[in-house]
């Protein structure tokens, strides 16, 4: 420690001369900041550099770094060369990013002794980037890129919650979704756009996760909805379109931008589609005996679906990487959701196994949280099957289209009285309503969406069981 | 005709930690490096022209000339011979040996088991700059920066991977019959079989279940060359988990594969996948990639070859475990911290790739018979590459190069043995001064070297009291880099600066292999810097890369100038 703390500062004259021919000299001068607490600054690396750029950080933020051990790697206006850590310690914050510009002489870095006093350092960083009249002046650029913390400063992707119900990412040896499994294109792309790996859906070879997955995360600004058509990132809500002027190009937002780019995707999945009109008025009992107890259509539907699915677990299935099925494992419904300039949908998860009343909450939690822009990724991504039910508009049929990443998608039209005939003759007055399965051929066929489709008549039309 | 191999791939000791150095030479070099230097053919017969397979055949001349081996005279050498020399191998060592045996007068044979050529010529450095050449235009036409600044427009660029096999296998090939040709042309005999030495100047061959053939010779070289080492606990399906033997085939192209060894071998490897689009996952034994290079040329290597690249890499661990691709499953494999031993890590990829350097491929040479005991299976020689028993005695008659005795695992370097022992047992002493001897790395760019690190001459400086200077000049400030748009290198030069002496130059950037025999050159002949300074490159060149560092050397002026010496470096 003696040592270390004596050797802070060599002129930089000296050490420029040295270091064409040495090259193995420590070429980075440290001043003492606190008492564990070092910068790092950017060295004269010949006579005539003012300021230097920095080409690359060869240590992330919280790596060790031993003495003489190379950190930055500096362009100056001769050559690249790479600047060595004086001390032992933890490379606590970076103060200028890569490619980002500094005067020499000013601090680059900061450097903690221990790992316990890294998020002293970076507080440090922050203050005493804004209290260096200097590199304000010189270097605005430097200072927005100096606090690598505050959010979307520098990095306009956000990454999301990491307590992602990592379902469709798992891996055959992830241990369950707990280490995540992405090539080493996904991780380099992940740390260059701040992106938190464990919130990216994989859809590589057995759920790995690629460069586009990364990609499609980051554009959307969170994480690819398996759910498809919707993915928005709840810390930063798509701007709301100001009304609609006649005549004129407005981009995408970022959700709308999803949203095409999940669209365009489907396109490769080779779907089909199967109708069937389900007579619904013993639901239609059912509800009206239970809405006083906060039971809504939606939760009926949806549990419905669910205990349908529980018999066909091929329809709860999906193709990750056109050779396999995967068979997933709970029976999470996502039902979509129109919110301002786009759609969302909010997943009920276990369905099948959640009583109705407790389901039925949950959505309306749900519903509430969609409607603030709050919803945790975990909350929209992580649907098997999807509901689309335009019903309410009074619409009676529709076809969707299958989100990427799932099995099936289930359009529900509206409940109808209908005059129907009787097989004993007689004709009579039934509400019933289309519903209309599109899914993917690749492991979902006719047969099966036929008899799902036929077992889900049959708890809707006698609906008992939706209330155990 | 001067054709072939300038030089190939490869072989990194990295990973395991597998050290192939001879202890008997001291050469502190990292050694087990294959390359390719062939010599010039001496005729000009193509392939074509001279219409033979590339199947050898047993020449008429050794089936005459075959004796039955009896017990009572295998202990005794034969009072007159069938040949002045026998080569087992028809490796590029052997092939030099031969072609330059000749050229003294020597009745030559070569006994090859397998095809001629060898691994450099099968297996390794010529196979392998098929695809390295391929991927160096893959890169180039991907690289849409490049390209636009060179005001060029190319639609998207893709590949036929069986197209690029077949280039790699039609190389070898074509190099194969050159070889055979060239040695057939001389007279060389070329016997098919596997040697096996069974006294003293005595060789018997043959091939399975085909009745041995026995010959004599007054001196024999034993150049048999190396296979790819395969760590225990690895298994290799040739499919999934390869060695470089699989890899030049070129069967598939995985989406990810993991490269064990951060050598040469996976290093070059890692050029052509990540150009023919996989991801790169390395693994290495030791705490940084690229041991072996000089630190700084590495360091620069990461950062252009590496970190911009498709790649990552897991540094100080050890694969214990790796299991090829079956039921579905993917290539697993198993990671351990190298110091502690703790299980760190399990890989799950496409495919993985055993780049952990070389073994010596020495069974059944019948060394037992000579008293000969291998170490790691490397045949123990001595500095003029005679093999010493196991008593610490030379064995007369008996020499040994290239990878087979481990002083450097180079095709060029096996040459350059071979050709040394001829000299020798023509009358003329000479001793291969390996520290001349120039190693390179086929990657875009290129790293190529020759003589010590600068760690290395460093250790030497301190132990032997001298002072030791380092001259770098970037290719930055080469016009025909510049005009090529690729001005990223560096050339570096390690010097006594007392008198001028070249230790070491190390390049990395454009046409590195091919600029580095200015230096092997200068120190192969002891040229000093104060005297190649003023030799005149011709403008512009990329040889002014060189010519700039030598200029940019500070030697001091009592060392200045005192005529061409040429007093040989020591070994």
């Amino acid at each position: 420690m003696a040592n270390v703390l004596q050797t802070s500062f060599l002129p930089s004259i000296s050490s420029l001369r040295r270091t064409p021919i040495s090259g193995s000299k420590g070429k980075s001068q440290s001043l003492q900041v606190k008492a564990k607490i070092r910068e790092i600054f950017m060295p004269a690396l010949s006579s005539t550099m003012t300021e230097g750029k920095i080409v690359s950080w060869m240590k992330s933020e919280g790596d060790k770094l031993s003495k003489g051990e190379s950190v930055v790697v500096v362009e100056s206006d001769k050559a690249d060369m790479d600047v060595e850590s004086f001390h032992e310690g933890f490379l606590a914050a970076i103060m200028v990013e890569e490619g980002g510009v500094a005067p020499v002489g000013s601090a680059i870095a900061l450097l903690a002794e221990t790992e316990d006093e890294i998020a002293e350092a970076k507080a440090k960083s922050q203050s005493s980037s804004s209290t260096s009249p200097k590199a304000v002046e010189e270097q605005p650029k430097q200072i927005e890129e100096a606090a690598p913390d505050v959010p979307a400063a520098a990095a306009p992707t956000v990454s999301a919650s990491k307590t992602v119900a990592l379902w469709s990412a798992v891996h055959p040896a992830s241990e369950g979704g707990k280490r995540i499994v992405a090539s080493p294109y996904a991780k380099k792309l992940a740390k260059e756009l701040k992106l938190d790996l464990g919130t990216v859906v994989g859809t590589g070879p057995m759920g790995r996760i690629v460069a586009k997955d990364v990609e499609a995360a980051a554009a959307a600004g969170t994480t690819a909805a398996p759910a498809g058509t919707v993915a928005v990132s709840p810390s930063k809500p798509a701007p709301v379109a100001p009304g609609i002027e006649l005549g004129t190009v407005v981009p995408f937002t970022t959700m709308q931008g999803a949203v095409s780019r999940n669209m365009v995707e489907s396109l490769s999945v080779p779907t089909f589609r199967v109708g069937y009109t389900i007579t619904t008025n013993e639901l239609d009992a059912l509800y009206k005996k239970i809405k006083s107890k906060g039971v809504t259509m939606t939760a009926l539907l949806a549990k419905a679906t669910a205990l349908a699915l529980a018999q066909h677990p091929v329809v709860n299935s999906c193709c990750r990487d056109g050779n396999s099925f995967t068979y997933n494992s709970s029976i999470n419904i996502a039902v979509a959701v129109a919110i301002d300039g786009g759609l969302i949908t909010p997943v009920l998860q276990d369905a099948d196994k959640v009583d109705i009343y407790t389901l039925s909450r949950k959505w309306k939690e749900l519903v509430d949280k969609a409607r603030a822009k709050q919803l945790q990724p975990h909350e929209y991504n992580t649907g098997t099957f999807t509901l689309s039910n335009l019903g309410m508009f009074g619409v009676d049929r529709f076809d969707a289209i299958l989100p990427p990443g799932t099995g099936a998608i289930m359009a529900v039209g509206a409940s109808q009285p209908t005059v129907v005939a009787s097989k004993d003759g007689r004709i009579g007055m039934k509400n019933q309503m289309q519903v209309n399965v599109t899914a993917d051929h690749r492991v979902i066929y006719g047969a099966d969406l036929a008899a799902f489709l036929q077992t889900l008549a049959k708890i809707v039309e006698d609906p008992k069981d939706l209330t155990f | 005709m001067h054709s072939i191999c300038s030089q190939a791939t490869t072989l990194p000791r990295s990973n395991f930690a597998f050290d192939s150095r001879s202890p008997a030479v001291p050469i502190s070099k990292p050694v087990n490096l294959r390359f390719c230097g062939l010599r010039k053919e001496a005729f000009g017969f193509s392939g074509l022209t001279h219409s033979c397979s590339s199947r050898v055949r047993c020449s008429s001349r050794g089936h005459s000339k075959k004796i039955s081996a009896s017990a009572e005279n295998n202990g005794t050498p034969p009072k007159s011979f069938d040949y002045d020399l026998i080569i087992i191998g028809a490796g590029v060592g052997g092939h030099g040996a031969a072609l330059h045996a000749v050229e003294k007068g020597l009745r030559t044979a070569i006994i090859e088991g397998d095809v001629v050529g060898g691994t450099c010529v099968n297996r390794g450095c010529v196979p392998s700059k098929a695809l390295l050449a391929v991927s160096g235009k893959m890169r180039e036409l991907q690289s849409e920066h490049h390209m636009k600044a060179l005001g060029l427009q190319v639609s998207a660029a893709g590949y036929d991977r069986q197209g690029v096999a077949d280039h790699a296998n039609n190389l070898a090939s074509k190099i194969r019959s050159n070889l055979t040709n060239s040695m057939k042309a001389l007279g060389v005999d070329i016997l098919t079989g596997v040697g096996t030495i069974v006294g003293p100047q005595k060789v018997k061959y043959g091939k399975v279940g085909f009745p041995d053939n026995i010959v004599t010779a007054k001196d024999i070289i034993i150049a048999t060359g190396s296979v790819p080492f395969v760590p225990k606990g690895i298994e290799v399906d040739g499919k999934t988990v390869i060695t470089s033997d699989h890899a030049l085939k070129l069967e598939s192209v995985p989406d990810w594969i993991a490269i064990v060894g951060s050598g040469y071998i996976g290093l070059e490897f890692s050029d052509v996948y990540t150009a023919l689009g996989s991801e790169v996952t390395f693994i290495e034994a030791l705490d940084q990639l690229m041991p072996g290079f000089d630190p700084e040329i590495g360091k620069l290597a990461q950062r252009v070859l590496i970190n911009p690249r498709k790649i990552d890499y897991h540094t100080g661990v050890f694969a214990t475990k790796i299991t090829p691709a079956k039921d579905g499953k993917p290539v697993t494999i198993e990671l351990i911290d190298a110091k502690t031993k703790e299980p760190k890590d399990t890989l799950e990829v496409d495919a993985a790739l055993i780049a952990t350097g070389r073994a010596p491929f020495t069974n059944g040479l019948g060394l037992e018979n000579i008293n000969v005991v291998t170490q790691r299976g490397f045949v123990p020689v001595d500095e003029r590459m005679r093999v010493i028993d196991a008593n610490g005695n030379l064995v007369p008659h008996v020499y040994c190069i290239g990878d087979a005795n481990g002083k450097m695992m180079l095709a060029h370097a096996a040459s350059a043995q071979g050709i040394s022992v001829v000299e020798q047992v023509t009358g003329r002493d000479h001793v291969l001064n390996h520290l001349s001897i120039p190693a390179a790395c086929f990657t875009h760019p290129e790293i190529s070297m020759v003589g010590l690190t600068e760690p290395q001459a460093r250790e030497k400086a301190e132990k032997e009291g001298f002072e030791v200077s380092v001259a770098k000049t970037s290719f930055k400030a080469n016009t025909k880099a510049l005009a090529e748009n690729e001005g990223e290198g560096l050339a570096k030069l390690i010097y006594r600066p007392d008198n001028g002496e070249i230790l070491g130059v190390h390049i990395f950037g454009l046409h590195a292999a091919d600029l580095i025999h200015e230096a092997s050159n200068a120190i192969a002949l002891g040229t000093r810097i104060q005297e190649i300074k003023f030799a005149v490159h011709a403008h512009p060149t990329l040889s002014e890369v060189l010519d700039e560092l030598f200029k940019s050397a500070k030697v001091k002026s009592a060392a200045s100038s005192h005529g061409l010496v040429s007093e040989p470096v020591a070994v």
